[in-house]
């Protein structure tokens, strides 16, 4: 790997990292421990509350996550390796943009035109095809997809105004 | 004999025209899943799951695990051809059969690595014939606090046998168990982590887990590697098969071996991964040619692939026997039992007979068409691996979300999925282990179930997991592994003193 330049710059470290995971851990943990000692943890009229288990469960990702909060700000200095280079990053949030856009389209036109509307842009866009190319790709997808799950398994995925216009 | 008997019947169950089918499609899936990035033996039979749900379970599970022998033999065709390991127990895979791809014999290597993963298969199915019946036979025996005992045993294995943080690893599979809990409590009929959510009712399924740790944060790595497919061509023909059938014959000290490490990591949940690496250490060692390895040793293509096949194998082992699965995908297959009906678990022998004995046959079979199909077909898998990334990835996303919706027909599922897999690029990154998450996930509730029972017979005391020596040997043995890393840490630290 080269240093310097604009492609390595860590854009975060990896201690960095690692305590932002470790305070969500922690998060998370001290939530399910408070949820489950308000539905009551521990033992009641007939056994173990609702809460006995999941408290415990809840106060163990906490231990845990100080641990590694701990360890992590003991050796800080081993801490300093990029976690991810600017480069890398930009080409994971230009894969991981798209996916989420993709997954709101989804919702408001349905998973057929969606993902022919995706695969398409994802090869024009990010693979540098043809928009004629990328087109035929794209709606061959979303088409199969549909004569598989509609008519083959039967299983309905969510459609939009474009199927409700076809008569589906 | 029993077994022999009950085996005999369940070939006549899977032999039929439809299983024999679903096998050579299974296994034809399998090996595509294998070679794509993105897409794994776990997550690949998640988003196949709910296309089963209609079929007899007979059929589903048999196409299903075919899927999984598809995979594993899919793993080992990257790892020689371009030196990408397609799954994570390929890559010890890699240290010797992609230079001898690039020496030209790439052929030779693709045939040891099927052949030797099909003679760890083997072995792995007949220690399960002949094994699983006793070791189901004694778990009828199992009270909740002996069942208690054996989950804290597997989960605890995790952390002794992990390389990584020991508390990482806690960290991780605790969290599997707090989404376990999410919505309604089994016992009590309350709602739990929902905090008002409806949707958050039906729970975290560990489906839309798996597809999103395994698959999304799959792409998203093999986006920031920047990955270029520059592969080797391969020809396999009779020939090249026949000459390297006569070599491996020499291997069979090391092939052992490696059925031995992979048998015993495949039933304690070591897995597949840990398995390979250690074969292939091992054969290094003992072996006369071990200075050659690394620049091209065909017995070092065997040794990892042998042991990864036994391994993943013999982890259906404790999940058909005792409802405990040894890796991510015999958890997704045990999570399969659940949704067809059937109560994995030691009962399963006694109840579901045709069941149990027709995946048994139909795991000799499956290894059987699944040699049959990958020494035929490497040249059109090789093909699809050209494709470009660009392509492919996009298509599998889209296979992806729509695997995850069909889960519940939910559309939060999809959105899950997709934190799921930011999740996992970050736990990859940072070594938290997903494996444990994911079986805590699967085993939650019944983990859970059985220690309230535990403690409803004790009245709420510990001790009832030390009451009797079966479940107190358990016991003892789980804390054992749970304190390994602190034992080596301890020793290390004495012998560095002295």
């Amino acid at each position: 790997m080269s240093q310097g330049g604009g492609r390595s710059a860590a854009a975060v470290t990896t201690g960095t990292m690692e305590i932002v995971v470790a305070l969500l851990f922690f998060g998370v943990g001290a939530l399910v421990a408070w949820d489950s000692w308000r539905l009551g943890a521990s033992w009641g009229m007939d056994g173990p509350e609702a809460g006995y288990f999941p408290m415990r469960i809840g106060l163990l990702i906490c231990v845990s996550a100080a641990v590694v909060l701990a360890q992590g700000y003991r050796h800080r200095h081993a801490g300093r390796e990029t976690f991810v280079e600017r480069g890398q990053l930009r080409d994971v949030l230009s894969i991981l943009v798209p996916a989420v856009v993709y997954v709101l389209g989804i919702q408001l036109i349905g998973i057929y035109v969606a993902s022919a509307i995706y695969v398409a842009m994802f090869m024009a866009l990010l693979g540098g095809y043809r928009w004629l190319r990328s087109i035929a790709v794209g709606a061959a997808v979303g088409l199969s997809a549909f004569v598989l799950f509609e008519f083959w398994f039967g299983i309905p995925l969510p459609k939009g105004f474009v199927e409700r216009a076809l008569g589906f | 004999m029993d077994e022999l008997q009950s085996l005999w019947q369940g070939f006549a169950v899977a032999l039929t025209a439809q299983n024999v089918l679903l096998m050579f499609l299974g296994i034809t899936l399998g090996v595509l899943i294998g070679v794509l990035p993105g897409l794994g033996g776990a997550n690949g039979i998640a988003i196949l799951l709910p296309l089963t749900f209609t079929m007899s379970p007979t059929s589903a599970i048999i196409m299903l695990s075919c899927i999984y022998w598809g995979a594993l033999f899919g793993g080992a065709i990257t790892s020689i051809l371009f030196n990408i390991p397609g799954e994570p127990w390929s890559v010890a895979t890699t240290f010797d059969g992609h230079p001898m791809a690039q020496q030209g014999r790439a052929g030779e290597a693709l045939t040891a690595a099927f052949t030797g993963s099909f003679v760890g298969a083997l072995v792995a199915v007949v220690m399960i014939t002949f094994l699983a019946p006793l070791v189901a036979e004694f778990a009828l025996k199992f009270g909740p606090p002996e069942y208690f005992a054996v989950y804290l045993l597997a989960f605890c294995s995790f952390v002794g046998m992990g390389k990584g943080s020991p508390w990482k690893t806690i960290a991780a599979m605790m969290l599997g168990f707090a989404m376990a809990a999410v919505g309604m409590d089994t016992v009590t009929g309350q709602l739990r982590l929902t905090f008002g959510s409806t949707e958050l009712m039906r729970g975290f399924d560990f489906l839309v887990a798996v597809i999103g740790l395994f698959g999304i944060g799959e792409i998203l790595l093999t986006m920031e590697e920047g990955l270029e497919f520059k592969g080797r061509s391969a020809r396999i023909n009779a020939r090249v098969v026949l000459e390297t059938w006569a070599q491996l014959p020499k291997f069979w000290a090391t092939s052992l071996r490696a059925c031995l490490i992979g048998c015993w990591m495949g039933v304690t949940p070591g897995g597949a991964t840990p398995a390979s690496f250690m074969s292939y250490g091992v054969a290094k060692n003992i072996s006369k040619n071990g200075h050659n390895f690394g620049k091209g040793e065909m017995e070092g293509v065997v040794a990892p692939e042998t042991a990864a096949h036994a391994a993943g194998t013999s982890a259906l082992l404790p999940m058909l026997a005792l409802g405990i699965p040894g890796s991510p995908t015999a958890a997704v297959l045990l999570g399969g039992l659940l949704i067809w009906g059937l109560q994995p678990g030691p009962l399963l022998f006694v109840e579901q007979k045709e069941f149990v004995w027709g995946l048994i046959a139909s795991m000799y079979l499956g290894n059987i068409v699944g040699l049959i199909v990958v020494l035929t077909t490497v040249p059109l898998f090789a093909a699809i691996l050209r494709v470009p990334f660009s392509i492919i990835a996009p298509i599998i996303i889209v296979v992806c979300a729509i695997g995850a919706f069909t889960v519940h027909n939910a559309m939060l599922d999809v959105w899950l999925m997709m934190l799921f897999g930011v999740a996992g690029y970050v736990f990859k990154k940072l070594d938290y282990p997903m494996a444990p998450m994911v079986l805590a996930l699967v085993l939650g509730d019944r983990a859970e179930d059985s220690f309230r029972q535990a403690m409803l017979m004790s009245q709420g005391s510990l001790s009832i997991l030390w009451s009797n020596w079966l479940v107190g040997s358990i016991t003892a043995g789980a804390l054992l592994l749970l304190f390994w890393p602190l034992i080596t840490a301890l020793r290390a630290r004495r012998a560095g003193g002295a």
